[in-house]
């Protein structure tokens, strides 16, 4: 496995290009294409960008704390040298004009993007089986989803075809992927990474965030996409600033309710494995509990719908992206654009989103649910004042077999239940690799810290490598 | 079991833009009213004076500079984008 610092010294030592390494990256994406990861390959691009890099060092010009490094962006980043499809029929054609934030920060950095991975529609999904364009399969069983909704994304870092890849996640869409391919997945504190350029499904969770191999990988990627942006109103004043040392002795909370029999055995006892090595590193592990947190996916799957069908309504075929023939009016352009470029899990969650938001069942249904999010806000709060971190699985099994959820929405919805909590308060989330099952599948350990403790969650995983 | 009927589906469908086809309604009406009654449990959580959380940043008013900032993105490049445009406009079926 590559990682990114190995890369970055190679390159540094000559006994490696950025050239190299693109090259190195392209040849890995075709030889696994049969995973169904990539949408796009940015090939042409990626190489003139290397190209251009080695000159740079060649002639002892700065290159950037990433020089040479490809990495993949789930195809909801605005990215030159590909379209930006959201997995979509209805931006299959889309070229952007500008790119987004992140990859305009990692490119700066001297990261280079060699390609665009597959997600569900618009980032609606667990398993990537609703992109338009196909599903990808598990990096450890083809038979099993990648995960989702960034399930491209987690499967190139896991196949090792690059050492990083961009995700977005909004209850889980990195951490539930990471954990189904055995990679590290990190979703910041909302606000921590600028949106501007991502396409948006629900504004108040969405969080960008990444894949790689190692929490050390990963704090260095976080550390250079972090930052507020002028272009995104909601990203917090700087704050991420990396620690090199996991605090001592952590008092550290799991959460009952996720430990139950519903969740599988396997996943349960990988979690105990991780706790029993934080005890034996000198932190303090209880069991609390945290009763409101069985309402959450309830909260989510109202106020996330409802966010969706308000941001969704912009691809209405006019300005950019399909527009569908229509012989009669405006009204029927819109609805045959609509209905050809969204697959059905998008048009379920607009149509719920239009449902909570009516009048006559708002009161009933959104209000109540933000309502209640304040009160999962509380429960958080308050444990944070005595606890360092939470930890617990990513997803009640490891994953699933394809086609097994895809005719039971509510069924696929509850992979989403122990992600979902943090996104709705905003709070950062890792999920790290902690071993596989009997038949080799990856399972995921998760940790939840308080807003703002990204760097110190990482420093803990981190440490917990090492051992 | 949360009833929903195939005219609240179709009104639905009407509300959000889109027109859909029979079977896809049908698959819809049932998969709304499982979500519907599944999410129907935060029914019974009290939530009496507790205030809404619509977002979690806690920053509040967030201001900037009255300043243009060049986008680099020219009119038309911008215009290249739709599916349908003519001599700076973009073009659209007749709304009335």
């Amino acid at each position: 496995m590559s990682h990114i610092k190995t890369i970055i010294d190679n390159i540094t030592s000559g006994a490696s290009s950025a050239r190299k390494e693109v090259e190195r990256a392209l040849e890995k994406a075709t030889e696994n294409e049969q995973y169904h990861a990539l949408l796009s390959v940015t090939r042409e691009r990626a190489l003139q960008r290397a190209n251009d890099i080695d000159a740079r060092i060649a002639r002892g010009e700065e290159a950037g704390a990433l020089a040479g490094v490809p990495f993949v962006a789930k195809d909801n980043f605005l990215a030159f040298g590909a379209p930006t499809t959201a997995a979509s029929k209805m931006l299959e054609k889309f070229e952007t004009p500008i790119q987004s934030t992140a990859i305009e920060k990692l490119e700066a950095a001297g990261a280079i993007c060699i390609g665009k991975a597959n997600l569900d529609a618009f980032a609606h999904g667990g398993s990537t089986e609703n992109s338009a364009f196909g599903p990808t399969k598990n990096a450890f069983d083809t038979t099993k989803v990648a995960g989702g909704s960034s399930g491209g994304s987690a499967v190139v870092t896991a196949l090792d075809i690059v050492p990083f890849a961009l995700g977005s996640d909004t209850g889980g869409s990195i951490r539930q992927p990471a954990s189904f391919n055995g990679v590290v997945g990190v979703k910041p504190t909302y606000g921590t990474v600028s949106r501007y350029g991502v396409v948006a499904m629900a504004s108040s969770t969405d969080t960008i965030g990444c894949f790689t191999k190692d929490s050390e990988d990963a704090e260095l990627v976080m550390s250079i996409m972090a930052g507020r942006d002028i272009r995104d109103m909601t990203t917090l004043p700087d704050f991420f600033t990396p620690e090199r040392v996991a605090k001592p002795h952590q008092k550290i909370g799991i959460v009952k309710e996720f430990m139950s029999d519903g969740v599988d055995s396997e996943v349960r006892q990988r979690v105990e494995e991780y706790i029993e090595k934080l005890r034996t590193a000198g932190h303090t592990v209880e069991e609390i509990s945290m009763p409101i947190v069985k309402y959450a996916l309830a909260m989510y799957y109202i106020i996330v719908p409802a966010e969706i069908s308000s941001n969704l309504a912009r691809y209405d075929g006019i300005r950019y992206g399909h527009r569908a023939e229509a012989k009669w009016s405006l009204a029927e352009l819109y609805g045959r654009t609509r209905d050809e470029g969204f697959v059905t899990e998008n048009k379920r969650r607009i149509m719920i989103g239009s449902y909570v938001l009516s009048s006559g069942y708002f009161d009933a249904y959104y209000l109540q649910a933000q309502k209640a999010r304040t009160l999962l806000v509380n429960a958080y709060n308050e444990l944070f004042e005595s606890y360092d971190a939470l930890i617990g699985p990513v997803s009640p099994t490891p994953a699933f077999g394809l086609g097994e959820n895809t005719a039971d929405p509510v069924k696929m919805y509850l992979a989403d239940i122990m992600t979902v909590p943090p996104s709705l308060a905003g709070l950062p989330a890792l999920s790290v690799p902690a071993g596989v099952t009997a038949t080799g599948l990856p399972i995921g350990v998760q940790l939840i810290g308080k807003r703002k403790s990204d760097a110190s969650l990482l420093a803990l995983a981190r440490s917990m490598e090492e051992k | 079991m949360t009833q929903i009927s195939r005219d609240d589906v179709q009104h639905l469908a009407q509300l959000s833009s889109l027109q859909l086809s029979d079977d896809e309604l049908d698959g819809l009406q049932t998969d709304i009213a499982a979500i519907l009654d599944y999410v129907d449990q935060l029914g019974e959580l009290d939530t009496t004076g507790v205030e809404s959380t619509y977002q979690v940043t806690d920053l509040e008013n967030v201001w900037r500079d009255d300043a243009v900032i060049d986008s680099k993105v020219s009119r038309e490049e911008l215009l290249a984008l739709s599916p349908d445009a003519l001599e700076h406009q973009v073009k659209v079926p007749k709304v009335l």
